[in-house]
This record gives structure tokens, sequence and C-alpha cells, in this order.
């Protein structure tokens, strides 16, 4: 019970807006969970609720089965990075970390510890502001591990990385998960999440949309879909249209074919005498997946895009 | 998916209790140097404030002091005193008693003008209008010698505030009300007792009430006792902005006594005039008719003219002498406020702008908490800082003034001692309060000019005399935070001496500890409110 956040049917109003309208998920120790939706999902709003920083209308938010208000030095339960830039500019990086060690009745050998962790330890006695977005997101990372937590709660920290950055950031969360601790993820673009995340739970407007693995969701939305490449996409569109097929341009040379067996598909193409090279079983992105969830299904585009 | 066991940390617990809270606001705050600097700045100024003090008393020619700022005289009880007056006295040697019946107390004032510097032939008295000044002093005493500042002790009528018994300057006590004439005449009677002197009045002289009676420590076997007349100096003071003028100058009073009796035998009355001699520069009296005189209308009776106060020296009464340091005081403690105020302020608005607020109470949810920690930190800072400034500053202050030829009132130690604590005290409470606004608008510029508005302000208007009419500037300084500078009073205000008793002199109409709750409220009103936003509102 320790390791686990439980969401249970939170509601949120600002004014008139209904931010959280319903929300429930778990977060369970040993793994990554992203935490996925468009902007103004309520993602952000969630995590807040979660550390007692926003009070929700309705609905509980409990760490390890009790609220944040109640939890004593909660930076040993949890760790959290909201926003990288909430920093003084003119504090240097420990001296951050040691205000914040100081709440909790930790000392700078602790400190120097996450320093090493985040690997900041060159940089750590310069001043906050000077700092890259990089960096920063690796003080925050540092800030949350302070207290050694078994959860940790991460609002969108891949934004604004390099590629290196984000590999290492992904190898990180999951060697944290690997110990045993809960993971919240949350992010906005896919891409991200993709080999990093376990389990997902995906929202819109204010409630959970999906709450499954990362592999069940591609399954389900790769389901019986298959991927043509063809440079004749207008007449390759029109006959498997005619033959009952749904048809999407997904690129500008692939289309993406379902309702149709692959070898109907290809029978259907060499009546019409329509080239093509390469007919594949298709394999969703966790773009597409979180695509098909949140909008309408996929339309028959028959227009031509050069 | 493989069943991985939860998490179990190698790293202790930690505690967060307040004790952690106060340490992690120390640590926020001694690490952002531009508050460090900021606070070291509010001692500079605190203390260099000082030496923009020009004030002047008599020239200096070569380096010496030409043409001095007088002295005042000093009490039996070591504060300065004004001691100026005609008396018609004989040596008392042991016990006795005095009695006297006085039928009248008249006097000339100078409307406006001061003394007229008069062409040869004319009297300082003409141009002066009939009218007896409501402190106005006529009666019997019994002083240990003639020397400015002796002890006494004396029963006496006024001029419009009844019978009183005075003594040792700054002991009054009323008795019998009204004024006395000729159809109503005041019985007063003093007995001596060793070092006991017991003061009587009456309307007929048969019926006594006792007054009072008071112990003159020190008194000698030989004192002086007798008659003696006494009227201070007339002001009109006009205040507008930028500043004033004042019209005056001395006065007269003349007093008929008649049933004259002394219970021990000797020769007969002289006359002298106590701390006279004619140097006005010197303190020592206007001269000529000023210095008083009397005349034998019978056997026992005479009449008594006189000039002068016998009372405590108040620096902003006509016949007061010194400088008031809490007017340096008052300066140098403005400037460093200010910028104490801002560090209040931004030590929590920092963190909103910067968004620190939620990594703050993320780390401690118990906010009521929180805001205690961060006054804490604040009022120790201001507090220690301004201790240490004002206790230079004082001194410092002091120093200047007497560079100039001022001369400075004896202070005792405890009222230095509540000056400078109370000023370290002023700048913290006033500081915590500028942090409750803080959490209240959450933006700095809002904050700070709040603050600057509640407090700075109404100190501005109510320091610079004449910016705001008495009835205003008093309820101000009654009301608003600026009532905490109560606690800078150098010297109470007397009901016996008539003076300019204005904030901008070092006056306040509250007392120190009372002026100093007003803003303890203000502040505690402010955190309250502070700590129900902050738990309340989102972070």
């Amino acid at each position: 019970m320790e390791a686990t956040i439980e969401v249970t049917g939170l509601h949120k109003r600002f004014g008139t807006a209904r931010a959280l309208d319903g929300m429930t998920f778990s977060v369970l120790p040993g793994q990554v969970t992203g935490f996925v939706g468009p902007n103004g999902a309520g993602k952000s709003t969630t995590m807040r609720v979660m550390l007692g920083l926003d009070a929700a209308d309705e609905g509980t938010a409990l760490i390890g089965g009790q609220p944040y208000q109640s939890l004593r030095h909660p930076l040993s339960h949890v760790g959290a990075l909201l926003d990288a830039a909430a920093l003084q500019p003119s504090r240097s990086a420990r001296n951050h970390l040691l205000w914040l060690a100081h709440s909790q009745g930790l000392n700078a050998k602790r400190v120097d510890e996450v320093v090493k962790q985040a690997g900041l330890t060159s940089v750590a006695r310069r001043k906050a502001g000077g700092f890259s977005l990089g960096m920063r997101q690796r003080l925050g990372i540092a800030a949350a591990l302070l207290g050694d937590p078994p959860v940790l709660i991460m609002d969108e920290p891949f934004n604004g990385m390099d590629p290196e950055g984000i590999a290492w950031m992904r190898g990180f969360l999951r060697g944290l998960a690997a110990e045993g601790r809960a993971i919240l993820v949350s992010s906005h673009l896919m891409s991200e999440l993709q080999d990093t995340a376990d389990r997902l739970v995906v929202v819109g407007r204010g409630k959970v949309i999906a709450d499954t693995s990362v592999a069940e969701l591609i399954a389900a939305a790769s389901g019986d879909r298959i991927q043509l490449r063809t440079s004749a996409r207008a007449e390759a569109m029109t006959a498997l249209a005619n033959a009952g097929a749904t048809v999407a341009a997904t690129a500008p040379e692939v289309l993406t074919i379902s309702n149709l067996s692959p070898e109907r598909t290809v029978a259907a193409l060499t009546s019409a005498h329509v080239p093509f090279s390469e007919v594949t079983a298709h394999r969703a992105t966790l773009e597409e997946a979180y695509m098909e969830l949140t909008r309408d299904a996929v339309e028959f585009k028959a227009q031509a895009t050069s | 998916m493989t069943a991985i066991a939860p998490y179990r940390s190698a790293v202790g617990p930690g505690r967060d209790g307040f004790a952690q809270l106060v340490h992690a606001e120390w640590t926020k705050f001694r690490t952002v140097r531009g508050w460090v600097v900021t606070i070291l700045v509010a001692a500079l100024l605190t203390v260099g404030v000082d030496f923009l003090n020009h004030s002047q008393c008599g020239t200096v020619i070569n380096g010496i002091q030409v043409g001095g700022c007088p002295q005042a005289p000093i009490g039996p009880n070591g504060e300065a005193v004004t001691d100026n007056f005609y008396f018609l006295h004989k040596p008392l040697t042991g016990d006795g008693t005095i009695t006297v019946r006085v039928t009248s107390l008249a006097g000339l004032y100078p409307p406006t003008g001061g003394v007229q510097s008069s062409p040869s032939g004319q009297s300082p008295l003409a141009g002066l209008k009939p009218g007896v000044q409501p402190w106005a002093k006529a009666g019997i005493m019994i002083k240990a010698s003639t020397a400015q500042g002796a002890a006494y002790a004396s029963m006496l009528v006024t001029g419009g505030n009844g019978v009183r018994m005075q003594y040792d300057y700054t002991g009054d006590i009323a008795g019998l009300p009204g004024a006395a004439s000729a159809a109503s005449p005041r019985w007063l009677r003093l007995v001596r007792n060793g070092n006991t002197v017991s003061g009587y009045d009456s309307l007929d002289g048969a019926h006594w009430d006792l007054v009072g009676s008071v112990q003159l420590s020190g008194l000698p076997k030989t004192a002086q006792a007798g008659l003696f007349t006494a009227s201070p100096s007339y002001t009109v003071i006009n205040q507008s902005l930028g500043g004033g003028s004042g019209a005056g100058g001395p006065t007269l009073a003349t007093a008929a006594f008649d049933h004259v009796g002394l219970s021990w035998p000797g020769g007969a009355l002289a006359g002298t005039s106590v701390g006279g001699g004619g140097d006005a520069a010197a303190g020592t009296g206007a001269g000529g008719p000023f210095n008083g005189s009397f005349r034998q209308v019978g056997t026992a009776a005479f009449t008594v003219s006189g000039s002068g106060d016998i009372a405590p020296d108040v620096t902003v009464a006509p016949d007061g002498n010194g400088s008031n340091l809490t007017q340096t005081l008052d300066a140098s403690t403005f400037f460093g406020l200010i910028a104490m105020l801002v560090i209040g302020a931004m030590f929590i608005t920092a963190e909103y702008r910067r968004g620190l607020i939620k990594t703050t109470l993320a780390a401690s949810p118990r906010r009521g908490r929180v805001l205690a920690a961060k006054a804490l930190v604040i009022a120790a800072v201001t507090f220690v800082t301004g201790l240490i400034a004002t206790a230079i500053a004082l001194p410092v202050g002091a120093a200047v003034l007497r560079g100039g030829g001022n001369w400075i009132a004896p202070v005792p130690g405890l009222t230095e001692a509540r000056m400078i604590v109370g000023t370290a005290a002023l700048m913290a409470v006033a500081s915590v309060l500028a942090l409750a606004i803080g959490v209240i608008t959450r933006r700095g510029v809002a904050a700070v000019s709040a603050t600057i508005v509640l407090i700075a302000v109404p100190f501005l208007l109510v320091i610079i005399p004449g910016v705001l009419p008495a009835g205003v500037q008093d309820w101000l300084v009654r009301i608003f935070p600026v009532a905490g500078f109560a606690i800078q009073q150098e010297f109470p205000a007397y009901h016996q001496v008539l003076g300019n008793y204005a904030p901008g002199f070092g006056y306040y109409p509250l007392a120190p500890l009372a002026g100093f709750a007003v803003l303890c409220a203000w502040a505690a009103v402010a955190l309250a409110a502070a700590a129900y936003l902050l738990r309340r509102r989102d972070a």
C-alpha cells in the first residue's frame, strides 16, 4: 500500500471551466505510469490535487492510503517535479536543494548524494538562473529524489529536452521503477512516452478515457489494419473503396486500410491495375492509438495531397 | 507483469517539525545574496542618516564654541529642569510651618513678538498686555537652597489650574479648583517635619485639607522657605507646510499675599531671582523687570512679581532647553525601516512570482506553520539588525548633535534601552506586517506599495510639522501602524508644562507600549488574514 497513488472521483471547477470531471485511476509500484492527454485535459490539475496544492471540489487523492496533508515529512513519501523553472535565480542549485533538505530534517550530505545522482555535481554551486532547460529538469529530479521517496510524480519532465536528455531521463525513470517505486509521468506528446511507460492513463476533458497497458493499447489500435505503400494513391483509394474498405492517407505515399483482408486488398489492386510496392500488417504507434482514442473514428478521405 | 516488491528507502525519513521549518526558511533567506545585502543596507541607512543632521546651536568659530547653547540645570532625580522664579525667603533650620493667603494673581504677556530690544529709556514691559498664564504660579516654597535644580516642595495657586502642590519639578498634585481673588482667596500652608513636607489648602483659613505629603531626600537641616512667583513664557506657533513661525516671549506675574505666617523666628525675608541674571542667551531669564521684585504692603503682606517656570525641562516648551534624541532616532529609523519592509514583503512574494510557493507547500503542507516560520525568521533578522544599528545610531546621533553645539538633556539608562530595543522591535513587527501583506497580495509591487502607503506615508505626514491639522494628525498616530513609533518617545509630555507636543518633535499621544501594541495588533490581524488565505487558496 505504501507506494501507491489512488485518485477517486475528482471534480474541480475554475470559475465556470470544469477542469476535473470525475477523474479516477491508480498508480501502482514497480512500473512507469504515463499520464497523457491534450493540453487542458486536467493532468497538471490532478497532480496538484495529489500534492495538496489545489483543493478538489469533490473526490479524494490518496498516497499510500493517506491524503497528502496528513503525511509527515512528505518528501520521504512523494517526490514531485511540477515546474522545473520554479527556482530563485540568484540562489545556487545546491542551496535550493539545501533549504528543501532542511525542511525535512535532512542534511547537506544527502543533498550532495542527489546532486551526484542527477549528474549535476559540476554545476551545483552555480546560480540557478543560469541553468539551461535540461539542467533545470535534472535539478527538479534531484529535488524529487531528496527524500528517497517510493512515489514520484513528474509533470512533463521531457519538455524542452534534447534527444540525449530524453534518453537519459527514460533510462533513469525505468531504473527507478525497477527498484519498486511508483512513477507517474505526464506528457502531451506520445512519442516521449513510447518505450518509457508500462501503463497508460489517457485523459481528456477532465476524465479518464483509457487506463490500460501500453501493449494492449497499441494492439487494440492496430486492429486488423493494413499499411499500403503506393505511388498511385488516388487510383488505389478508389479501387479499395469500391471493394468496401475504409481508407485513410497517413503519409505522402502511404495508405492505411481497414475492413479488408490483405488478400482481398491485393486482389482489388491488381484487378484495377494499381501499382504498389508494400502491403504490411500495420502496427500503430502510440501516437495513432492515442489519436484514435481521443477523436472520432478514421474516415475515408478521398482527396489527393501532393 | 512480474510483481516487484515495493521500494524501501535506505535514507532515514527525516523530521518536519517547526524547528526544521524555521531552519529551512533561514537557509532560504541567507542564500539569496540580494536579500542579505539589503538588510545590511538597512543597517547602514539607520546609522548613516544621523550624519545628515546639521542642527546647530550657537556658533563655532575656529573650532571653538562661541555663544553656547544653554544647558538646563539638573534636578534631584537626575532630570533636566527649568528653574527660574522670584523667591522672597529666609533660612529655615529644622521643622517649621509657613502659612499665607493669596488674594490675586495677575500677569502681563506679549501677544505677538518677543522681548523688544528696547531703545534706551523704554521698559521691556511696554507692549505687554494684561493676562495671566494658565500655569503661572505663586505661593509658598521650602527649597533646599536657592541654587537651580535644588529639591523643593511648594503650595501654589495657578493662573488657570487652581491650587496645586508641586515638588521636585515633576511632582504635581491638584488641590482646590478655581482662581484666587479678593472675594474668594486661597489659603496655603506647608509643614516641614524632618525630610517630609506636607501641603494644605483652605478657603477660610480655619478648615484645612491635606493636599499631599512628600519626602524630599537630602533636604539639608537649613533650607530656604518663603514666598515665590513664576510665570512661564508665552508662545504662539503658526505651523505651515515647510516651516513654522513662533511668536512670544517672557511673561510676568504678580501675586498679592497677606496673612503671611512663619512659625520660626529669624531675620527678614530677602528677595532672590533664582536663575536670574538677565542673560537670555544663557537661559537665565530675560533680565530687567523679568528678574522679579517684591514690595511690602503691610505688616504681613507683600506683592511678589516673577517670571520663568519651575518644571521639568521640556524641549518643545518656550522655556525649554536641549535637543530631543527622538527626532534623530525617527529619521534614522525611517530609512532603515523602508529597506526592511521591502525585504519582508519580498521574502514571500518572490516565491509566488517564481512558482516556488508550490515547492514550499508541497514540502510543508501545514501552511500555517510555514507562515509562522517565515514570520519568525524575518522578525529575528530585522530585530537583530535593528538592535545593532540603533544601538550604534543613537550615540552617533547624540555625538553629531553635540558636535553642532547642541546640548542633550540627560536620559535615564532604562529609557535609552527602551528606545533602542523598542526601535528594533518596531522594525521587526513592521517587517512581519509587510510579510503578511505580501501573502495577501501575492505580488511584490502591490505588497511594497501597500506597505509603504500604510506605514511610511502616515509617518511622513505626521512627522513633518504643518502638513496635517492637529486633529487629523492625532487620529492618524493613534490608529495607524505609525502608532508604533511611540516606543521611541524619549521624554514624557508633562501636563503642567505647555509645549508643542507633536510627533515631529518626539512626542506621541499614546504611551510607548500602548502605541507599540497598536502596531502589534495590525500585524496580528494581517497575519491571521494571511494564514486564512494561504490555507484556503490553491497554491
